[in-house]
């Protein structure tokens, strides 16, 4: 890194990526893979996360790692970021709601209410 | 890319348009002008929500307000009070975004609603291993303005003014230190971070270095550039596998970018970091213990003076500050000193992280200004205590702090505050506990944990620390007399004045602090040989009550065999011969089994 | 305990990490954190080499090897089951689940059991209070315990 202008260029492009506001391009699944998600079982739903986007081809959506969100109890955690919503946080999670969620969120546009932190809150 | 406060979203589809969108659009830039909040405020128009019926449809980020049918007179309102002074319009808000409130996302629980994050900024929401996310989060921003525009002076002047304070537990001002360590002559200095955060029921800098390890690295090349050094270690854990995973992946990616190593930014400035591992010793949380683990020696501490920032690593002149305290850095930098001080209370500055645990609904790491109370703290964020117990006591500061009462929960958190409570902020592990937890075995639990973390070297804390869990195991079996209680004060005392460093200095603060509080618990203990909680085994005998249907699950379970009857008959426990293990009650269906 | 740690294939592999190392400034605990995972254990053998390659006395590495809790003289079984004994999981009992461990598997808190199947261990905080009472058996993690969980738990190893 030589210059400021660089680090500027990347900021830009990858500021896409990470946007948090509704106006984001493309949707971004974030699963928290502090210490406590992992032992709270999140890699077999990061595994099976990605395993439903590679079989669908879901070409926009984006899967990644996170540090802790911070609400350790209800882990596994994984956040979606989607074109045009809020960010929508889902709880307790295992490889079948994860799957779950691609399908009826992420492809048909239906947020799986019952896994969201508001139902698991009531 | 300009960063706007709001979004206005005004639809432009077919249904919109028909219905007035235009005009609205245009009455919209001239109320913002009128207000002056061109610069704040975003007007986009956009494509069709497909709500067409209830149009013209405005949407106002970020919150996210759904205003429907929309008249131009109503612009004049959205903009003064949503815009303006941040209040949403209810009335005109579409009907079903308001009965169909069910929550969606984390930002809204009671859990976060608190909150203000700044060291935790980017966890969870950035991925670590990935530098061009921390970079688009405004990363390495920092240190390239500190590298272009400051001098090192300057820098210190900066963090001196934040009034930041070091966030490991002690609370010295992180600009002193810097400024020490800028002082101090020397060919060579060192920059070094604590990162071997041991307190049990603590994981702040874990959950830093696993969502955010960037801002670590960044901060301590800030550091690097502001005393002198070249030169950084973090010392961390070996527990914490996935924290040095992320690090060392990080100052990789870092140097790759040549963000870390020679002539940072074409300024001639240069930094290389190491990860170093600890080995298991609570004491090398000490700041000189630490720095001789790093040298690879026992890591027993020594006397200060000297202190490291005149003599450190190899004899060398070191900063050391600990992960959260880092973390803090490159925001102050970006948003300046005033930003920061603006945040907490009188004499502590900025935000804390805590690492919530015990008996709380939401356990969980959090991040508020100082100066919020224990209270919001254990009820609002923590959602209070599970299974409609009450609230007895909680524990800040680890091993080396005290346990509050409910008397103290409406104090505001802050370093002073803490220790004029008996107690201490320390490097933020909190852990509530009810009715069920006796606090005289918390007492023993942490002198426990002291008696085996101590490294040694110094006789108070080596011998006392013991000679006090004796008298506490005697008084927890139901052995101990109102002198003991006596004895545990003069040797706390002692322990507390004579010590060498702060792992002795702090230890019997658990006891003091439970004495103080808790002294009815204690008497108990002593003079009625009873534990009022229910905790201490050897206080407790387990007797079946007239719920008994006889089925015989005890007796099966029971690995003494001292559970006697016939079928279909009240069943009897043997106290001398029973272990106490709380089989029996595990197993039977008829919750007929009880301990008192 | 028959086990046999020092083989040829492990030294040859610390001969490497002392190598890599050399010149390094306080290189003997990064060696050591090296030494531990090849064998398990820096018995005094192990020390030596160190001591020759690195040129520090062998009583200066037994003090350090013996001062931190990471290192052990002696391997440990092939499951180590550790129960967290930090503030969080002690609170919500975590006492009662490693005396009931250390009844069914009968092998005293600290120690091997003879076949060196199980190592019992109270370990530190590991910082997944949000599960507590944890325990882990070498890399699996089991949260949200209770006493009853054990013998299951012991099943599977």
């Amino acid at each position: 890194m030589k210059s400021l202008a660089e680090l500027a260029k990347i900021r830009e492009e990858t500021l896409k990526k990470v946007d948090i506001r509704k106006e984001r391009k493309g949707t971004r699944i974030v699963v928290g893979m502090a210490t406590c998600g992992i032992s709270a079982g999140a890699r077999p739903i990061l595994t099976a996360l990605l395993e439903e986007v590679n079989k669908r081809n879901l070409g926009d959506v984006e899967v990644t790692q996170t540090g802790c969100i911070g609400i350790c109890q209800l882990e596994p955690i994984i956040e979606v970021y989607k074109e045009g919503e809020g960010k929508v946080t889902y709880v307790d999670m295992n490889a079948e709601k994860a799957r779950r969620v691609i399908a009826e969120h992420i492809v048909n546009g239906k947020i799986v209410s019952e896994f969201t932190i508001g139902a698991y809150e009531k | 890319m300009e960063l706007y406060r709001s979004h206005v979203l005004i639809c432009g589809g077919t249904g919109c348009e028909s219905s007035g969108a235009t005009n609205i659009e245009e009455k919209f830039k001239v109320e913002l002008k009128k207000h002056d909040l061109e610069k704040e405020v975003k007007l986009v128009k956009t494509g069709c929500f497909g709500l067409c019926e209830a149009g013209p449809i405005v949407i106002v980020y970020p919150e996210g307000s759904f205003y429907t049918q929309i008249k131009v007179e109503d612009i004049e309102k959205i903009v003064e009070e949503h815009l303006l002074k941040g209040r949403i319009v209810k009335d005109l808000l579409y009907q079903e975004s308001v009965e169909e409130d069910m929550i969606k996302s984390i930002d809204e629980v009671g859990f976060y609603k608190k909150q203000m994050r700044v060291a935790l900024r980017n966890c969870g929401l950035i991925n670590p291993e990935v530098i061009d996310e921390y970079i688009a989060m405004d990363g390495y921003k920092a240190l390239g303005k500190v590298l272009t525009e400051m001098t090192p002076e300057q820098v210190i002047e900066v963090v001196k003014g934040s009034g930041l304070r070091g966030r490991g537990g002690g609370g010295f001002p992180t600009g002193l230190k810097w400024q020490f360590t800028y002082a101090s002559k020397g060919d060579q200095k060192y920059v070094a971070c604590n990162a071997d955060e041991g307190d049990p029921g603590a994981f702040m800098d874990r959950s830093v270095l696993e969502g955010d390890p960037h801002a670590v690295i960044e901060a301590m090349a800030i550091a690097g550039y502001a005393v002198g050094a070249d030169q950084g270690y973090v010392y961390v854990r070996a527990e914490y596998p996935i924290a040095v995973n992320r690090l060392q992946i990080a100052i990789d990616e870092a140097k790759e970018y040549g963000l870390l190593g020679k002539d940072i930014f074409g300024t001639g400035f240069n930094f290389d970091l190491e990860v170093r591992l600890g080995a298991g010793a609570f004491v090398c949380g000490e700041e000189t213990a630490l720095l001789k683990s790093i040298e690879g020696q026992r890591g027993m501490p020594k006397p200060r003076p000297p202190f490291p920032a005149v003599k450190g690593l190899w004899d060398k002149p070191t900063l050391l500050n600990n992960v959260e305290t880092y973390a803090n850095i490159p925001q102050i930098i970006l948003n300046g000193a005033e930003w920061f001080a603006g945040i907490g209370t009188e004499k502590s500055k900025g935000t804390k992280v805590f690492a919530l645990g015990g008996k709380i609904n939401n356990t969980g790491l959090l991040e508020i200004p100082m100066g919020t109370t224990l209270r919001e703290v254990i009820f609002e964020i923590g959602g209070g205590i599970p299974n409609g117990k009450k609230f007895k006591s909680v524990q800040t500061g680890g091993p080396s702090g005290g346990c509050l009462k409910e008397e103290h929960l409406d104090t505001p958190i802050d370093y002073d505050n803490l220790v004029a409570l008996g107690s201490m902020m320390g490097s933020g592990g909190m852990i509530v506990m009810d009715e069920d937890n006796c606090m005289v075995d918390i007492a023993r639990f942490f002198l426990d944990f002291t008696v085996d973390e101590s490294c040694g070297k110094c006789t108070p804390c080596r011998e006392g620390t013991k000679r006090m869990l004796e008298i506490l195991d005697k008084i927890t079996e139901g052995n101990g007399t109102l002198d003991d209680l006596d004895r545990l004060e003069s040797l706390a005392e002692t322990i507390k004045s004579a010590s060498l460093c702060g792992l002795g200095q702090t230890a019997p603060n658990p006891v003091l602090s439970t004495l103080q509080l808790f002294r009815d618990e204690y008497e108990a203990h002593v003079n009625d040989k009873k534990c009022p909680a229910g905790a201490c085994q050897s206080l407790l005998q387990y007797f079946i009550t007239d719920g008994c249907k006889g089925c015989t699950l005890c007796v099966k379970v029971c690995p003494v065999n001292c559970i006697s009857g016939e079928v279909k008959k009240l069943h009897e426990i043997d106290q001398v011969e029973c272990i106490k293990c709380g089989a029996c009650v595990d197993k039977c269906p008829f919750n007929a089994i009880i301990k008192k | 305990m028959a086990k046999n740690i020092l083989t040829k294939e492990n030294f040859d592999k610390l001969y490497e990490v002392m190598e890599a190392n050399k010149g390094r400034k306080g290189a003997l605990m990064p060696v050591l954190n090296e030494a531990q995972n090849i064998f398990g254990a820096v018995p005094l053998e192990v020390q030596k080499s160190i001591s020759q390659a690195l040129k520090i006395p062998v009583a200066e590495i037994y003090g350090v090897v013996t001062f931190y809790s990471q290192f052990s003289l002696e391997p440990k079984g092939d499951y180590v089951i550790g129960v967290c004994l930090g503030t969080a999981c002690y609170v919500k009992g975590a006492q009662a689940i490693i005396d009931r461990i250390s009844r069914d598997i009968n092998v005293a808190i600290g120690t091997t059991s003879p076949d060196g199947k199980f190592t019992l261990e109270a370990t530190r905080c590991i910082g997944a209070c949000g599960l507590a009472p944890v325990l882990t058996v070498n890399e699996d993690v089991y949260g949200k315990l209770v006493e009853a969980d054990v013998p299951d738990i012991l099943k599977k190893y």
